[in-house]
């Protein structure tokens, strides 16, 4: 085996090792989507955000338009204070309201953002007033079947 | 007499101990002295790539063949279990997920290993017993820099390729079986694996854990040949030992690493 049939070969190897890399950065993963829109920050306050997670997508109309990005408990409020990166592309009225939704019965938890009519718009690191917080499935049917028993008991 | 044989068990014992630690001990010091030879051994570039070729380019059959079939299976059988819950359609990201994550790097590092692993070792133990390493020695050329430093590097190029290909064909087989043979909608099948797998931390852990399961499979294999004993029975107990070492090593790095890595991002 001559040097000049194993550079070839391991410069084949190499450029098809790294086209694979990028394979799956690009096709598998999508890296395109996420590093090239720069980003703002906007927080809002939640009594409860069920099972969000960091990482989960921001979504407006159904459209992911940014990620969570810190989770925190406020002590002094007792509320769970949600940091979120938003693309710098889009904005926000001031009167925007903030809810914790799931993606079908059993789907991921994302915040979906719902703009107001105002005209006046959420700046960098600006906080979103209005919140809805998670629906806890739970409570509901501890809700339901609470009601029904109190229904039984007038009858 | 029951004294005697417990003596003699706790001696056996001690120096199996002994021998161990002795053992880790040296193969310390040859990891640093493979370290402080490479910057000369990388200076003469070609000897590297001569291993990049023997224990990369000629992997790479098996490594592909080996993905497509394993993303094959995951077709099928994540298409089976996941069709009962009603989430067929998540195939992409079930199959994307387990390859770039898990099977990708640890499968593609146990093939590695008995592939490239056990023939570094061989040859290294045969040039011992052959004394090819003595003779160089007597040549002032260091063994080290010339023959142990190349492979050890062309081992650690190699794995992250190779795991990558190991993955990328498993998409593929997985594509085949899932999207040409069963029917899953092809849009919904690429759409679900992007919408679910990051470029960081997913793919990245990926090529972390391949480039470490390399530094760790390449220094098994060519300790194993450095410390064989200069017989054919040496030789073929080395070989078994890398291929042996070197997978559980892969398995129990495997572990930890994912510990550290996906702990917190779930």
């Amino acid at each position: 085996m001559n040097k000049a049939t194993i550079d070839l070969w391991v410069g084949i190897f190499v450029v098809v090792g790294i086209g694979a890399i990028v394979f799956l950065a690009l096709k598998v993963g999508n890296l395109t989507s996420l590093q090239a829109t720069p980003t703002y920050r906007l927080e809002a306050a939640f009594d409860n955000i069920g099972g969000l997670k960091i990482r989960a997508p921001v979504k407006a109309a159904g459209v992911v338009v940014g990620r969570v990005d810190v989770v925190r408990f406020d002590p002094k409020t007792y509320q769970a204070v949600v940091g979120m990166r938003i693309d710098q592309g889009v904005q926000f009225s001031k009167d925007t309201i903030a809810s914790i939704l799931t993606s079908g019965l059993l789907g991921e938890v994302y915040i979906g953002l719902d703009s107001g009519g105002d005209t006046a718009m959420l700046a960098d690191n600006g906080r979103i007033a209005k919140t809805q917080s998670a629906v806890v499935l739970e409570k509901l049917i501890g809700q339901f079947l609470f009601d029904k028993a109190a229904q039984g008991g007038t009858k | 007499m029951p004294a005697d044989t417990i003596a003699l068990v706790l001696r056996r014992v001690g120096r199996a101990t002994q021998n161990s630690i002795s053992r880790l001990g040296f193969a310390a010091r040859f990891f640093a002295m493979v370290l402080y030879h490479s910057p000369a051994a990388l200076k003469r570039l070609q000897l590297t790539l001569r291993e990049v070729y023997f224990s990369g380019v000629l992997s790479l059959v098996i490594i592909m063949v080996s993905g497509m079939f394993v993303g094959m299976v995951l077709g099928l059988q994540g298409y089976d279990t996941l069709n009962r819950y009603g989430a067929g359609d998540s195939l992409g990201i079930f199959v994307g997920l387990s390859l770039v994550r898990e099977l990708g790097p640890v499968v593609a590092a146990l093939l590695f290993a008995s592939r490239a692993g056990s023939a570094i070792t061989a040859e290294i133990g045969l040039m011992k017993t052959t004394e090819q390493i003595a003779a160089m020695e007597m040549m002032a050329v260091d063994p080290l820099a010339r023959v142990i430093a190349p492979r050890f590097w062309g081992g650690i190029v190699s794995m992250p390729l190779l795991a990558a290909l190991f993955s990328v064909m498993g998409v593929f087989g997985a594509y085949i079986v899932g999207v040409r043979l069963i029917g899953v909608d092809n849009g919904t099948f690429w759409g679900n694996m992007q919408g679910g797998i990051d470029f960081w931390p997913d793919v990245t852990n990926g090529i972390i854990k391949s480039i470490v399961f390399g530094i760790a499979i390449s220094l098994i294999a060519v300790f194993e040949g450095y410390d064989a004993k200069p017989t054919a029975e040496g030789v073929s107990t080395a070989t078994t030992r890398t291929v042996v070492g070197a997978s559980l090593a892969v398995l129990a790095l495997d572990f930890v690493l994912t510990v550290f890595m996906f702990r917190g991002a779930t």
